[in-house]
């Protein structure tokens, strides 16, 4: 019999194509890499450059949403770009996909969005997978039970001509976490206060298993919101198990197994777990009954604490940026913007949360609230619910899908100075516009703060939570 | 000069947990090549919204040709993958970095490009932090920073990494001599 292994070993082992020495890494098979506007245009020139193929073009899958415009195009077709520059990105995109054969999901497809929303939308993201990006979030195709990392444009350019990659080995790092979440806190709040806990360099060289009840009672929307900021503890990668959630997930969708091959699938899928006795390089343990609804009041992820709590001391840039005094609540701390979206919460579920929360409500007087749906389907999913109708009626902007305000690279950003609570995942300094104070927050939280105006805890909104 | 043998001075950015967005805001990616990028190091600390430099811009007094290697707090290159870090960084004149801690994705594309990201133990770091305008020698070969009126110190450096660094060895190629292996590995995959 064969010694426990952890998950991430199992899907490792998988894809050796030459096992790491003492002198090289390991040469690593990639079933999928995804692939955008942004970090992709000099991996291709590269590629020509070289004189080289592309590899396997079917194991590509291509979107733009960095540099997109969240409005929609005019009569004429035409898109607000917020330089030409930015055209010129995704017509590149265009141009390499079409001379390379790769898929691209372009302004005329229904499913195109968010890449990290879009390939899991589409079942291309399934258990077992080595998956790879160009974008520090990939990790959330963990969510899934697949070993999915980040890439920089040299290994993208690897990637195309190879379709491996060297990588040595990396570090275990387990985080269990088990009992029922309280009302009004989200998997948001748990990821959120696992970085706050083990802070932003916690998990370098690590990948991250999350185990333990609290995740398995988590839909998938909430497990990719958990796995989407495993680098913001400095990890590879985070990977939760796949379940019957995951494989009923997965079923239909276009790109996922059909027929017989859905049973064969699912069977190896169900083999892809930690075994008993299998021990991690660490372990960390959380109480689910202590997570509340959490926040940022820094300038990195890890500067976190509960809604209610009061900010701490010892920062005096983070404070200093973020107009904070240390001691004081950041509850009620006036709110400029509103951000619901981002590769983290943009999903049917978030819209969902931060939907019952807008129901009946209006956005308050001088706060602007802007709510981006990760994808096409998605968009379509809430608007068929009638979501889109209750934003709207709050005086919300409800807009096409894209990174949007995340990053800010398509030109949506906030005014120096302004407070923005924001689903996304980075609070850096400037990271939403120059000057611009970010706090991260829950669905719940963010649409909370958008109808009072002010950080607001969402547990002190009657009827928010059940 | 060697690739593998750097000498200069240091200079001080005495900050921890330098993300990428700082090294290279998000509005400078839209680019489709990769030069040009020395105004865009660090842009919002050495610039204001209107482009004119900031009067309390941290690299003010940098000298650019003699202080080549940057020393900066732990975590650096946190963030975003943008391999634009790494591009603006040389770019802008630095050819090596010395930190007590790199993020992963930034020390992968750092030496991907030839900019050296050199990880000291705290001690070392808090000296140089201490100690503006030191003179350093990096040896990549044998793997061995000294510091001039401090001392000489190991620091960790996978061998592939340092042998592809000292010989011009480019890691795709390396990868593709392995063709057949790829080629059997799919096939007795099924992929």
């Amino acid at each position: 019999m064969s010694e426990p292994s952890t998950l991430f070993e199992k899907i490792w082992q998988r894809h050796v194509v030459r096992p790491e020495t003492d002198e090289t890494p390991a040469v690593l098979y990639v079933d999928l890499q995804l692939l955008h506007e942004v970090t992709s245009p000099q991996a291709f020139s590269e590629l020509e450059r070289r004189g080289l193929a592309l590899r396997r073009p079917d194991r590509h899958l291509a979107t733009i949403d960095h540099s997109t415009p969240t409005t929609p195009a005019d009569k004429h077709g035409e898109y607000d770009w917020t330089t030409a520059q930015a055209r010129i990105q995704v017509e590149t995109l265009y141009e390499n996909c079409e001379k390379h054969g790769i898929e691209l999901h372009g302004w005329d497809s229904p499913n195109r969005g968010i890449v990290h929303v879009m390939g899991p939308e589409m079942g291309a993201t399934q258990p077992g997978m080595t998956i790879v990006c160009g974008d520090s979030h990939t990790a959330t195709h963990g969510a899934f039970g697949a070993l999915a990392f980040g890439i920089g444009t040299t290994e993208v350019g690897h990637v195309l001509a190879s379709q491996c990659l060297l990588q040595s080995k990396p570090k275990t790092l387990g985080i269990r976490v088990e009992g029922d979440l309280e009302p009004g806190v989200t998997p948001k709040d748990v990821i959120l206060h696992i970085i706050g806990r083990i802070g932003v360099g916690g998990g370098t060289g690590s990948v991250i298993e999350y185990f333990g009840s609290t995740f398995r009672a988590m839909d998938m929307a909430g497990r990719m919101t958990v796995c989407n900021m495993s680098i913001e503890c400095g990890a590879r990668a985070g990977l939760i198990a796949p379940d019957e959630t995951t494989f009923s997930y997965l079923q239909d969708r276009p790109k996922a197994p059909s027929g017989a091959n859905w049973d064969a699938a699912v069977a190896d899928w169900r083999t892809l777990k930690t075994d008993p006795g299998a021990e991690f390089d660490r372990l960390v343990e959380i109480d689910a009954a202590g997570i509340e609804p959490s926040v940022t009041w820094g300038i990195h992820p890890g500067m976190v604490m509960g809604v209610g709590g009061s900010v701490p001391d010892g920062e005096p840039d983070a404070l200093g940026y973020m107009q904070l005094q240390a001691g004081s609540p950041l509850a009620g701390e006036s709110v400029d913007v509103v951000f619901i979206g981002s590769c983290t919460n943009s999903r049917l579920s978030d819209l969902r949360a931060a939907a019952a929360v807008f129901r009946g409500r209006q956005v308050a007087d001088g706060t602007r609230a802007l709510v981006v749906p990760g994808s096409g389907l998605t968009k379509r999913q809430a608007e068929a619910e009638g979501l889109d109708e209750i934003f709207r009626a709050a005086g919300a902007e409800w807009r096409e899908p894209g990174c949007s305000m995340c990053l800010g690279m398509n030109g949506d950003i906030a005014q120096p100075g302004e407070l923005v609570v924001s689903t996304s995942n980075r609070n850096f300094k400037g990271r939403q516009g120059p000057g611009v104070r970010t706090v991260l927050a829950s669905p719940l939280t963010a649409a909370a703060s958008a109808v009072t105006g002010r950080v607001t805890d969402p547990r002190e909104l009657p009827e928010v939570t059940p | 000069m060697s690739r593998a043998l750097i000498e200069s001075r240091t200079f001080n950015l005495p900050v921890k947990n330098i993300d990428t967005d700082q090294i290279i805001p998000a509005h400078f990616l839209t680019m489709t090549g990769r030069e040009g990028l020395d105004r865009a190091c660090f842009f919002a600390w050495r610039f204001n919204e209107d482009g004119s430099d900031k009067a309390d811009n941290p690299l003010r007094n940098h000298d650019r040709a003699r202080q080549q290697v940057l020393v900066t707090g732990e975590n650096f290159g946190c963030g975003s993958s943008r391999e634009h870090a790494p591009w603006a960084l040389l770019d802008y004149g630095f050819r090596a970095v010395i930190s007590s801690r790199f993020a992963d994705i930034f020390r992968g594309n750092a030496l991907k490009n030839g900019l050296l990201p050199i990880t000291v133990d705290e001690a070392v770091a808090n000296w140089l932090l201490d100690n503006p305008d030191t003179v350093v020698a990096i040896d990549i070969e044998n793997r061995s920073l000294k510091v001039r009126g401090y001392g000489r110190f190991d620091f960790p450096m996978d061998p592939f990494s340092a042998y592809c660094l000292v010989r011009g060895i480019d890691p795709l190629d390396f990868i593709l001599q392995g063709a057949d292996d790829i080629r059997r590995y799919e096939e007795s995959h099924g992929k």
